[in-house]
């Protein structure tokens, strides 16, 4: 087992507790989209979700981040409950949303603008964020100015700049091609590593899950739910890129795909 | 280039000050450049024309600032609440479909032989373009930069100053360049119809007494009026929207 899941006292950073979200539709009978969630998510541990189409994976991103309610249920983060957006927590998308008429510097610096931290303070935060994510010396270029994996490292940045205590991320890196996708898998597990970060990752690529993760939670079909819980085994959180070539990457994957139905699944 | 321009400048004046009478065209019909020239040097001294001019450059620009004021801040109060556009979309609606100019009478009977309604016609006639593109590019901005700024806590002025007024400033621009040129033609309009100030009563004072070389030189002014309105549009434009990439902001 990882050294994680050893240390029962470490902090619950992000809880759902009994989540069941709907939405109302236009037939009025309205849709489930997920039901009795429970998910704990520890300090510095990171946990991917995983799961069909439509199964309500964002749904649980946007509860998490305040953005939209939970209709039963309540979730938690650093023990409080989450009602509202709060600094607590900060998401990141497949899109990088990065503001064009920003620079690369004033945007990791949005979200310490929104807080209203002072300018000295949010251009030393910036800076040392963006060496760290190695986009030194391009504080000063705008986002079209950069190519897809520079923006999304930005973005990253941007994310981490406002030093929440769990980074909800919604397939960070579907839009990338594949190269630039395992650099910056491997760019996010040294960052989250070093900063000790909580995380909730979605996603679709079953390797991706299994090469950043601590932990894959697999949901059902709409109404989701979590079916399953996979430990993943493999040392060295900090090195997704030498984590994917592990032996036991081949089982986890085999498990995934048969619990996602994936070969019965109509492309 | 340069010279290649200059050299298409001499060119044509060449063309218009022979060719007209090369081809028996008479010069009321249409007066060649140095008459045109000498008519101008004659008005500076005996119609006040720089005093015409002004008035006719100080409407048109008053008639923008407003008009841009207005469309802007119409623009982004109906890009922020749908319902508000749904209420006032028919009424706008008329409104834009209405041929501006034709208020200019009705502007002459309300207000007088004054400045008020000239500058009222450039006022309605700039607003639209102007509205429309802060309207629409309002209501373009990626949803989900939205839910990313009220993620990280963003109240609604916040939202306003931070994405959606520099997210609106390229299509903004957009529109002034074509409300620039639609200034010129409310004002001289408005003087058309009434007044005795201003390029558009020159003109119509040039028509009455057949003076088609008066009528030339208030023509070439009032160009002049919109090219520099619109340069000036430019000039803050790049200054402005420098963040954008050359070739897009070329092509807007």
């Amino acid at each position: 087992m990882n050294a994680l899941s050893a240390d029962v006292t470490a902090r619950t950073r992000l809880e759902f507790r009994d989540v069941t979200k709907r939405f109302a539709s236009k037939r009025g009978s309205g849709i489930t989209a997920v039901q009795g969630l429970n998910i704990s998510i520890r300090d510095g541990e990171v946990v991917s979700i995983i799961g069909p189409s439509g199964c309500g994976k964002s749904t649980l991103l946007n509860m998490a981040s305040g953005l939209d309610p939970a209709s039963e249920g309540d979730v938690f983060v650093d023990g409080v409950r989450v009602e509202r957006p709060n600094a607590h927590v900060a998401f990141m998308l497949q899109k990088d949303l990065l503001l064009p008429w920003r620079t690369i510097r004033h945007n990791v610096e949005f979200g310490l603008e929104i807080l209203g931290r002072p300018a000295r303070e949010r251009r030393g935060i910036a800076m040392d964020l963006l060496a760290k994510c190695r986009l030194r010396g391009f504080e000063d270029h705008y986002p079209h100015q950069l190519s897809g994996g520079m923006r999304q490292r930005a973005a990253l940045a941007r994310t981490l700049a406002v030093d929440p205590s769990v980074l909800l991320m919604d397939e960070p890196f579907s839009a990338l091609d594949a190269q630039t996708k395992m650099v910056l898998q491997q760019d996010l597990g040294r960052t989250l590593a070093e900063t000790g970060k909580t995380a909730l990752f979605v996603t679709h690529d079953l390797v991706e899950a299994i090469a950043l993760s601590h932990r894959v939670l697999v949901m059902s079909q709409r109404p989701g739910t979590i079916i399953e819980e996979i430990v993943v085994d493999i040392p060295d959180i900090s090195n997704p890129m030498a984590r994917r070539t592990h032996p036991h990457v081949g089982p986890y994957v085999a498990r995934l795909m048969e619990l996602l139905h994936i070969d019965e699944a109509d492309a | 280039m340069a010279a290649a321009s200059l050299g298409l400048f001499v060119l044509f004046l060449a063309a218009w000050q022979w060719g007209p009478p090369a081809m028996g065209i008479p010069a009321f019909i249409i007066p060649p450049a140095d008459q045109v020239w000498h008519e101008f040097v004659r008005m500076l001294g005996r119609d006040q024309l720089m005093y015409h001019t002004s008035i006719t450059a100080l409407q048109v620009l008053l008639g923008f600032v407003f008009g841009m004021l207005l469309g802007m801040v119409v623009g982004f109060v109906l890009g922020m609440s749908a319902s508000a556009e749904f209420v006032l979309s028919p009424y706008i609606l008329a409104l834009q479909i209405a041929p501006k100019v034709a208020f200019a009478p009705l502007f002459v009977i309300w207000f007088g032989y004054t400045m008020t309604p000239k500058i009222l016609v450039a006022v309605l006639i700039v607003f639209f373009p102007v509205m429309i593109n802060v309207l629409g590019a309002v209501r373009a901005i990626d949803p989900d930069i939205v839910r990313l700024a009220r993620a990280f806590t963003a109240n609604r002025f916040q939202l306003f100053w931070k994405i959606e007024f520099p997210a609106a400033l390229p299509p903004f621009f957009a529109g002034l360049r074509i409300a620039a040129t639609l200034a010129v033609i409310g004002v001289v309009v408005g003087e058309l119809v009434g007044g005795n100030t201003g390029l558009g009563y020159l003109l119509s004072f040039g028509e009455g007494a057949g003076n088609t070389a008066m009528v030339f030189v208030t023509i070439i002014l009032l160009t002049l009026i919109g090219i520099v309105l619109y340069g000036a549009i430019v000039l803050i434009e790049r200054r402005v929207l420098h963040f954008m990439p050359a070739r897009a902001r070329a092509a807007g």
